[in-house]
């Protein structure tokens, strides 16, 4: 049976046509399925992060003529997708349909951490290894030893956190800021998570916090908010923001001529379209994220990305869910589509991808990239839990 | 003095959301909940001006405004019509209407993913600081707050100020008497709302000049325009925009003088507060 997904404009949900089925062969492609946003609030990270990526692979592997599996044949992917409207139950019930229903070989995993973790269960009890490239939690060792399909990639909040200290400390020690941080955050799962660990991380560091406000989702003006922390007299602003307010903090930063040497905004300012809003005036930023953006395979991924799907990938986590794919595609290849030997072979192996090596221990990738600077035109990585690469951080300049 | 400037933005900000409803659902009756889709539609037409033709976002009002004008007339005529038309009381066509356009803004939100794609649309206009008393605010919110001073200006003169205006009071106050002095009512009708769709439309225009959009996001301004329009009165234009300045400076001055994350609760409060010492809204009249 084949079946297309196309994206339905009365329900928003998938649609699908179905054609007689060919007698089986060799040549019948693997079946991924794919549930992500494709609507609602996430819909715009998705479409930046996670849906170019799956596209970007099954294009890539196709075009070399399929997986290369261990009989020597070869085996196109075909993906199925559908719109979970950012909608956890939504999620939930796409992933039973597309395992009992579509009986597809693999799921990619959704994006971004509540839908992760909402999904982790369906994903464990239907045994579909999960490899997550979206989801950051300090939640990590209880749903690893609680899941053991599920595998995590993109970090630890804590971890985050702690990453931002540590580049204000170095800093601060080169004379370069001082000892005052403005720090504001959603009030949303996210920025309350990371205001809580940070605050006692810096407070450890030695930093004084004049300014600490929260500010609720979808805000449409955040003035009061950067006036209060403008006045605050600070030496860095420290924002874990979502990608609407990203935008807006930075503007408003920019009108209220906010003048610190250390500028962190949280998700989204590793997006391309940052850089493309603001231009020369985030020489500077800091954000959450990064990649080595000289290596060779960030080189070549970036320009395939960018003719395949005709959209720029992001600096952060657009690169760990085409690696995530990468982990996926070369186990299969290794043990076939048996899905509890794949998870075992993600769980043991080393995989080549476009992070470079990768190696999950106890289910989770223990180097990746968490403090991320605009230099010259693009976001690199500043800071990592180990990775190769990073850049020396520069001081803010003006406006 | 801050706190004043900055609420009046916002609540021009606010009034620019909400008008288009007024007229939509104080006049025409039709609880439009796709009314955010038109507003986020409008607001990819100026992204798109501005970006693919290096021209003002403004200047996307020319084609925006009769093009989301023609397209609620259709709307209105060909979709809502048949139901306005088998209504039997204002209840029904409430109940019919909330439930057709609630589809209709799952059509608009496909339409505009499959035409724009589903990521962010932003772009930098005017985000140059301009100072008032030694203040400053974005240059972009005040020509904002300057388009949402003449539109509604406009449309206030329009509506108090002129004979077919007069016949769109008659029928936001009663359609049926408004029949019997020869007031075509299906026409006025379509008209109001098509005119609550372009100005929705211009709305988003401005608007995207300093807020992030994508095509998911109409929602959050239907509701906003919604809080708006049953706070300022059902079907009146001066109640929708006070209630729009009232809403904006109290988020301001909570937000300066409390703590910013209330504004929310500060909003809902004095909508509560309304609701229960004058249902019927500001200005609204008392259902007889």
């Amino acid at each position: 049976m084949r079946r297309r997904s196309i994206f339905s404009l009365a329900a928003a949900v998938a649609l699908a046509s179905v054609s007689p089925i060919d007698t089986a062969s060799a040549q019948q492609p693997i079946k991924i399925g794919a549930v992500a946003p494709k609507t609602g609030p996430l819909a715009a990270g998705a479409a930046i992060t996670h849906w170019p990526n799956i596209q970007l692979w099954a294009h890539q592997v196709n075009e070399r003529g399929g997986l290369r599996m261990k009989d020597g044949s070869r085996r196109k992917v075909e993906i199925i997708e559908y719109d979970d409207r950012t909608n956890p139950g939504e999620t939930i019930k796409a992933v039973e349909r597309l395992a009992t229903q579509d009986q597809v070989d693999f799921i990619v995993a959704p994006y971004s951490t509540g839908l992760n973790v909402a999904a982790a269960p369906v994903f464990a009890k239907l045994g579909y290894p999960q490899i997550t490239a979206t989801s950051i939690t300090d939640k990590i060792p209880e749903l690893t030893s609680r899941y053991s399909s599920i595998f995590f990639a993109l970090g630890a909040t804590t971890t985050l956190a702690r990453s931002v200290a540590d580049v204000l400390a170095k800093m601060r020690s080169e004379g370069k800021i001082g000892n005052r941080i403005a720090m504001v955050n959603v009030a949303d799962a996210f920025g309350i998570e990371l205001a809580e660990a940070s605050r006692p991380i810096f407070k450890k560091a030695g930093f004084e916090i004049v300014f600490d406000r929260s500010y609720p989702l979808g805000t449409q003006d955040l003035s009061p908010i950067v006036k209060g922390a403008t006045a605050s007299n600070p030496d860095a602003f420290v924002a874990w923001s979502y990608p609407p307010d990203t935008f807006a903090l930075t503007e408003q930063a920019k009108i209220e001529g906010l003048n610190v040497k250390a500028f962190y905004t949280a998700v989204a300012t590793a997006f391309p379209a940052y850089g493309a809003k603001f231009g020369k005036s985030v020489e500077g930023h800091l954000g959450a994220g990064g990649v080595n953006t000289e290596s060779p395979e960030i080189k070549a991924y970036f320009a395939a990305h960018l003719k395949v799907t005709g959209k720029p990938a992001d600096y952060w986590a657009s690169a760990v869910t085409y690696a995530s794919l990468q982990v996926l595609e070369q186990s299969i290849e290794a043990v076939g589509l048996d899905r509890k030997a794949v998870t075992d072979h993600i769980s043991k192996s080393t995989f080549q991808t476009v992070m470079g090596p990768w190696k999950f221990v106890n289910q989770s990738i223990e180097k990746y990239w968490t403090v991320g600077q605009w230099q010259n035109g693009v976001f690199h990585g500043v800071a990592s839990t180990g990775l190769p690469g990073a850049k020396p951080v520069i001081v803010k300049a003006g406006w | 003095m801050d706190i004043l400037i900055t609420g009046f933005l916002l609540g021009a900000t606010y009034s620019l959301i909400a008008m288009g409803l007024t007229l939509q659902y104080g006049v025409a009756r039709i609880m439009n909940l796709a009314n955010g889709e038109m507003l986020v539609a409008g607001a990819f037409g100026a992204f798109w001006v501005f970006t693919a033709q290096s021209l003002s976002p403004y200047a996307a009002a020319a084609f925006v405004v009769p093009g989301a004008f023609l397209l609620n007339w259709l709307i209105y005529r060909y979709l809502l019509r048949p139901l306005v038309r088998r209504a039997k009381s204002r209840g029904m066509l409430e109940v019919d209407t909330i439930l057709a356009t609630f589809g209709l803004s799952f059509v608009f939100v496909g339409l505009m993913v499959l035409a724009f794609g589903g990521g962010f649309f932003t772009y930098s206009y005017l985000a140059e600081p301009y100072r008032i008393f030694g203040s400053p605010f974005g240059l972009n919110r005040l020509a904002a707050s300057a388009a949402a001073v003449v539109i509604c200006g406009a449309l206030y003169w329009g509506i108090h100020g002129t004979r077919p205006g007069m016949a769109i009071r008659a029928v936001a106050v009663d359609p049926t008497a408004a029949e019997l002095v020869a007031i075509d009512v299906p026409r006025v009708s379509a008209f109001a709302f098509a005119l609550g769709g372009a100005v929705t439309a211009a709305g988003g225009v401005v608007l995207s000049t300093f807020l992030t959009m994508d095509a998911s996001i109409g929602v959050v301004f239907t509701m906003k325009a919604l809080i708006i329009v049953i706070m300022g009165g059902v079907g009146d234009v001066r109640g929708a925009i006070i209630a729009s300045l009232i809403l904006g400076l109290a988020e301001t001055a909570v937000a300066s003088l409390i703590d910013p994350g209330l504004t929310l609760a500060a909003a809902y409060l004095l909508f509560v507060l309304i609701l229960l010492f004058r249902p019927e809204g500001l200005f609204g009249r008392r259902q007889s």
